[in-house]
């Protein structure tokens, strides 16, 4: 057996170092990363990189920083196995490796001069923080922005600081629930769902976008259609499993679409007939 | 361009070939009623009539194991991307196996490309070997137009007899037959003989499910709820074997491996399969193909149904390994007909 490297290798990772990071909340840390090269990702709000601990393994994460901000960027990890444990041990000055950045986000040139209904679920506040940023960056291409944010307690808002500047903006409509309220919460109490039609949009010229867990959006898409919003125009970001990236593992496969491609943001017409979509 | 090569002359040509590259042939398997591709250096060795080995030939062109990255994580990352190849000629490839190797060229040079499948493809020559006879009950070559050449092959031989009869179809092909030499010029007559043998085929070979390929596509965009599938739910142990011995499924997982000093490793892909449990299930408990029927209908969607949209081709080639391996007696054919009886009812 003979042996080469292969410089233009799709599986080759860039070298990154943890700047800054920020425990959020019980399961999830915050870590703001910078290419060694010193080059930037150059990622579209919704798009992922491969983050490898070499030894470990190697995942999906959504960059949820704007592409505006081009020095460094930033990934939100969830604790839930082997190797997301594991980036919860780095600290700043650590390095990672990545690949990317990888699939189809929510394309922003097409999005400019419509209004944006933005629906977070969870953890799908990573992804959407990339979005909600690079528009409030430039906040004039765009028309009325909504932002509903839904989960489950009081305790696992993801990026508070952030939430609270939101919701001050006068640029800006926020509305934020919980499933069950802490003895301290004095917002609205209930499922994501019940915030939609409460929105004050003109449907035709509404993108909406949309990302949290997959319980989520059956019950969310059937809202916007109610509000009369084109299906072309709901933006839906689905998880799947990943392991390459390019479109050949088959694990992030929904019937003929590759997740990690061709999405993993999909617009509802393209998948809403793919049982295996929901 | 074609040409000659005597009987006589065939295990001379052998010997020639394995000293130019090492050279793997079908080959049975001592002591089992089986066949695989195996490395040979003699003419002896090869089982010129043989039914589709146990394994195809992509496990040259993507091995069950193989490394992606070398690193080393004494200080901070550093990490290489290497490809592991090996310069080899494949004798024997049926037209089956060819479409196969053709499916996977097609999947591994989409952008991104895979250069890790293209450097090592590119390493290996290919010389097909035609089917006089239909090999057994379970294939089903000409379904899918995998019952005659068409490209993907650097010569490609018919045994017509006393000779061979040979395409030669590239100039790795054509370099062969310069520096092995013993090649005799053809004439109209072995060429009248190929014709004769594959008219002779048109006849046997005919489509062992009753549809026309063109209709196969319609027959699955009518299937997906189809209780055909809930049947397999029933049988499926979702071994893998199915995956594993099929010439298009390339499907794979990607792990890491340390060494004991803690300091070196790898990252390496391994084959994987869409039947095993775990195949699609995301953080948080849910399993996007979690019943067996689902894992099944999927195998199927993927040699019949997505891939005509993305390559225009089918991703099955008829070879009828799944069914020979299938230890529930699942049939890729009994399969394609009770789609054919539901969708008809
Ligand atoms: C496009 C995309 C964007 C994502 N963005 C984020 C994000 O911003 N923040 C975040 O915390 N998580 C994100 N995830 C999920 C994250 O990739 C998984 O939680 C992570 O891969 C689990 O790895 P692990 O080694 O810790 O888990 P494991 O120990 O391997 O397993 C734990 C569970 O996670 C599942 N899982 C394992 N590997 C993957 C994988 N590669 N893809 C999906 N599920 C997997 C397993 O099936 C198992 O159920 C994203 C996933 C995708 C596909
Ligand atoms: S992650 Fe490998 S095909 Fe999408």
């Amino acid at each position: 057996m003979e042996k080469m490297v292969i410089k233009d290798s799709s599986y080759r990772i860039k070298k990154a170092k943890i700047l800054h990071t920020k425990k959020m909340t019980e399961n999830e840390k915050f870590f703001e990363i910078v290419l060694k090269s010193g080059e930037s990702l150059d990622h579209e709000p919704g798009q992922f990189v491969m983050i490898s601990l070499l030894g470990i393994g190697e995942i999906p994460i959504s960059v949820c920083s704007s592409p505006t901000r081009r020095d460094s960027f930033d990934i939100c990890v969830r604790a839930v196995g082997k190797v997301t444990t594991c980036i919860h041990k780095l600290e700043a000055g650590d390095e990672v490796g990545i690949r990317g950045p990888y699939g189809k986000g929510f394309p922003v040139s097409i999005l400019e001069g419509n209004s944006l209904l933005i629906i977070a679920g969870g953890l799908g506040i990573a992804p959407l923080r990339s979005l909600i940023n690079y528009v409030l960056a430039n906040r004039r291409d765009f028309g009325m922005v909504h932002i509903l944010l839904g989960c489950k307690e009081p305790k696992e808002l993801l990026f508070s600081e952030e939430l609270e500047q939101w919701n001050e903006r006068t640029d800006l409509y926020y509305a934020c629930t919980v499933d069950r309220a802490a003895p301290d919460w004095a917002g609205n109490v209930g499922l994501i769902t019940t915030l939609i039609p409460g929105v004050d949009i003109e449907p035709v010229r509404t993108f909406a976008a949309v990302v949290g867990p997959p319980v989520m959006y059956k019950f969310v898409i059937k809202e916007l259609l109610a509000k009369e919003i084109p299906e072309r125009q709901i933006l839906l970001s689905f998880e799947r499993h990943m392991k390459c990236g390019n479109g050949k593992c088959g694990r992030c496969q929904i019937q003929s679409l590759y997740c990690c491609q061709d999405g993993p943001v999909f617009n509802y017409e393209q998948i809403k007939n793919m049982s295996e979509a929901f | 361009m074609y040409v000659i090569l005597g009987k006589e002359r065939f295990n001379d040509f052998i010997s020639r070939l394995s000293e130019m590259r090492r050279l793997f042939a079908p080959a049975v398997l001592k002591g089992y009623n089986n066949f695989a591709f195996e490395k040979v250096t003699s003419g002896k060795e090869i089982a010129i009539k043989y039914i589709p080995t146990i394994l195809p030939p992509k496990k040259f062109f993507i091995p069950q194991r193989e490394t992606l990255l070398e690193f080393n994580i004494a200080q901070g990352i550093d990490a290489e991307a290497v490809v592991e190849y090996e310069p080899m000629t494949i004798f024997g490839v049926h037209t089956c196996d060819l479409a196969g190797i053709q499916c996977l060229n097609m999947v591994f040079s989409e952008r991104p490309k895979d250069y890790n499948y293209l450097t090592r493809g590119s390493k290996i020559v290919l010389i097909g070997l035609e089917c006089n006879e239909y090999c057994d009950e379970y294939a089903s070559c000409n379904l899918v137009n995998a019952t005659f050449p068409c490209g993907g092959y650097d010569l490609f031989f018919t045994d017509l007899g006393d000779y061979f009869v040979i395409h030669v179809n590239t100039r790795s092909g054509d370099e062969i037959i310069k520096e092995i030499g013993s090649f005799e010029k053809v004439d109209t007559s072995h060429i009248n003989e190929l014709e004769k043998l594959r008219e002779k085929k048109r006849k046997v070979f005919g489509n062992e499910v009753p549809i026309e390929g063109k209709h196969i596509p319609e027959l699955f965009d009518r299937s997906f709820g189809a209780s055909v599938w809930k049947d397999l739910e029933e049988r499926c142990l979702a071994c893998g074997n199915c995956t594993n011995v099929c010439p298009t499924c390339y499907c794979f997982d990607i792990r890491d491996e340390v060494e004991l000093n803690l300091e070196s490793g790898i990252r390496y892909r391994v084959w994987y399969s869409c039947q095993l449990e775990p195949f699609a299930k995301v953080a948080g408990g849910i399993n996007f193909r979690k019943e067996r029927s689902a894992r099944q209908k999927h195998r199927y969607y993927r040699k019949f149904r997505y891939p005509v949209d993305r390559f225009t081709r089918f991703f099955c080639t008829g070879c009828g390994r799944c069914t020979r391996t299938c230890m529930a007696g699942i049939s890729l054919k009994e399969t394609l007909n009770d789609l054919i009886k539901e969708s008809e009812s």
